[in-house]
């Protein structure tokens, strides 16, 4: 086989292998959308974080703005301490209202963020004032059951 | 009757102990073996086409089998993975389940093992068998490094094909997931593609499973270049070289894939 066919099948060759990996890093993973190219940090304190999981999506409206990129236990206030990595070009105001959110009936947990409307904006290191923690299910169901057991049959 | 068990007992332990030293001994053999080829790699990149003409014989010719059975890999996923998912009612999780899936574990791994039957082999035969008819001591005759001229052109074709047929069979295999899921089941097709880019990371899953298909590419081409170069040169050394080369690589595929693993997603 000349060299020029076989340059032309090797070239071919290492073509669509790169096309390939920019096929699994564009329509397969998401290198499109969630590399943030400056990123500054938040933290949170949550009472509960249910299932929320480090890489974990932060979206406000709906659409997402950061990931969660630690959490820790704070051993002092017995609290977990949840470290947010936002895209720098959305700040959002002081009295921003972190809460953990669920997609979906069982779906993965995120954290929501609600804009207040102070006209300070959140620095970066800062922590969040307002929190809400995750829903827990048992808690949720038993507070429902005692609820309906302390009623009398006369209050109804 | 004692001295009888005694010598047999001592028979048992030196026997264990040579084929400890056997194996140790060919073991030191392949690292320095490894250097030579390493050592010799620029003086063999210097005449590029050697090497481009290995890309081609191991790379392109493997293509057919990675793509194929790429494709019908992707195929089964679709069909069990819903036949799954439908039970819980997240059938649309289907494209998660196969990308991930192939991106970050069959993907590298079985691509490795098809290219280890399919062109380590014949690495090994190819050299063995030069070995057998005395030509890579007619190159050292001539003045013309074996290593240089044969062994390290293999090593690094088989080295740089690996990670781009293993991207190519996962690619492959999240088309074969789609034509199943989407076309033949009817799974919603902006979910398919919108979770799936909503769970798969580049750097996580997909980079991860880029790295692994090239250390498995070293393995294997290794091996292949090691035992045709470590053959005994006889038409029953050259086979009991080929049987080695696809049993070790494939052993030391799914070995090095657990150690990768559990350093890559450990905690996840």
């Amino acid at each position: 086989m000349s060299r020029k066919l076989l340059d032309l099948w090797v070239g071919f060759f290492v073509a669509i292998g790169f096309t390939a990996v920019l096929f699994l890093a564009l329509r397969v993973g998401n290198l499109s959308s969630a590399n943030f190219a400056e990123t500054y940090q938040l933290t949170a304190k949550f009472d509960n974080i249910g299932g929320l999981k480090v890489r974990g999506p932060v979206k406000s409206a709906g659409v997402v703005v950061g990931r969660v990129s630690d959490i820790r236990f704070d051993p002092q206030a017995y609290e977990a301490l949840v470290t947010v990595t936002i895209d720098s070009r959305y700040q959002f105001p002081k009295d921003t209202f972190a809460s953990i959110l669920t997609a979906g009936l069982l779906g993965e947990q995120y954290i929501g963020l609600d804009a207040g409307g102070d006209e300070k904006m959140l620095k970066p290191g800062d922590v969040f004032a307002k929190t809400q923690s995750a829903v827990v299910l048992e808690k949720l169901i038993s507070q429902f059951m005692f609820n309906k057991a302390s009623e009398t049959p006369d209050s109804k | 009757m004692l001295k009888w068990t005694s010598s047999v007992l001592i028979e048992l332990v030196r026997s264990a102990g040579h084929r400890m030293n056997n194996a140790l001994q060919t073991l030191g053999f392949a690292a320095r073996f490894f250097m030579l080829i390493l050592v010799y790699s620029g003086q063999s990149f210097r005449r590029l086409h050697l090497t481009i003409r290995e890309i081609y014989f191991v790379g392109f010719q493997s293509l057919l089998i990675i793509l194929v059975s790429g494709l019908f890999i992707g195929m089964v996923l679709g069909m069990q993975g819903y036949e799954t998912l439908q039970r819980y009612g997240s059938s649309e999780a289907l494209g998660v389940l196969v990308a991930l899936s192939l991106t970050r574990e069959l993907g590298p791994v079985v691509s490795a093992l098809l290219f280890a039957s399919r062109a380590g082999s014949s690495i090994t035969a190819e050299i063995g068998l030069m070995k057998a008819t005395e030509q890579l001591t007619a190159m050292d005759m001539m003045a013309v490094n074996p290593i240089a001229r044969v062994v390290a052109p293999r090593f690094w074709g088989g080295v740089i094909s690996m990670p781009l047929l293993a991207a190519l069979f996962s690619a492959i295999g999240v088309f074969g997931g789609y034509l199943i899921g989407v076309v033949l089941i009817g799974v919603d097709e902006g979910a398919f593609w919108s979770q799936m880019q909503g769970s798969v990371d580049f750097r996580f899953d997909v980079w991860n499973g880029i790295v692994k298909s090239f250390v498995f590419g070293t393995a294997v081409s290794l091996i292949a270049v090691f035992e045709g170069y470590d053959a005994v040169p006889t038409a029953e050394g050259v086979s009991a070289s080929i049987k080695r080369t696809v049993v070790y690589s494939a052993l030391a595929i799914l070995a090095l894939d657990f150690v990768l693993t559990s350093f890559m997603f450990r905690g996840v």
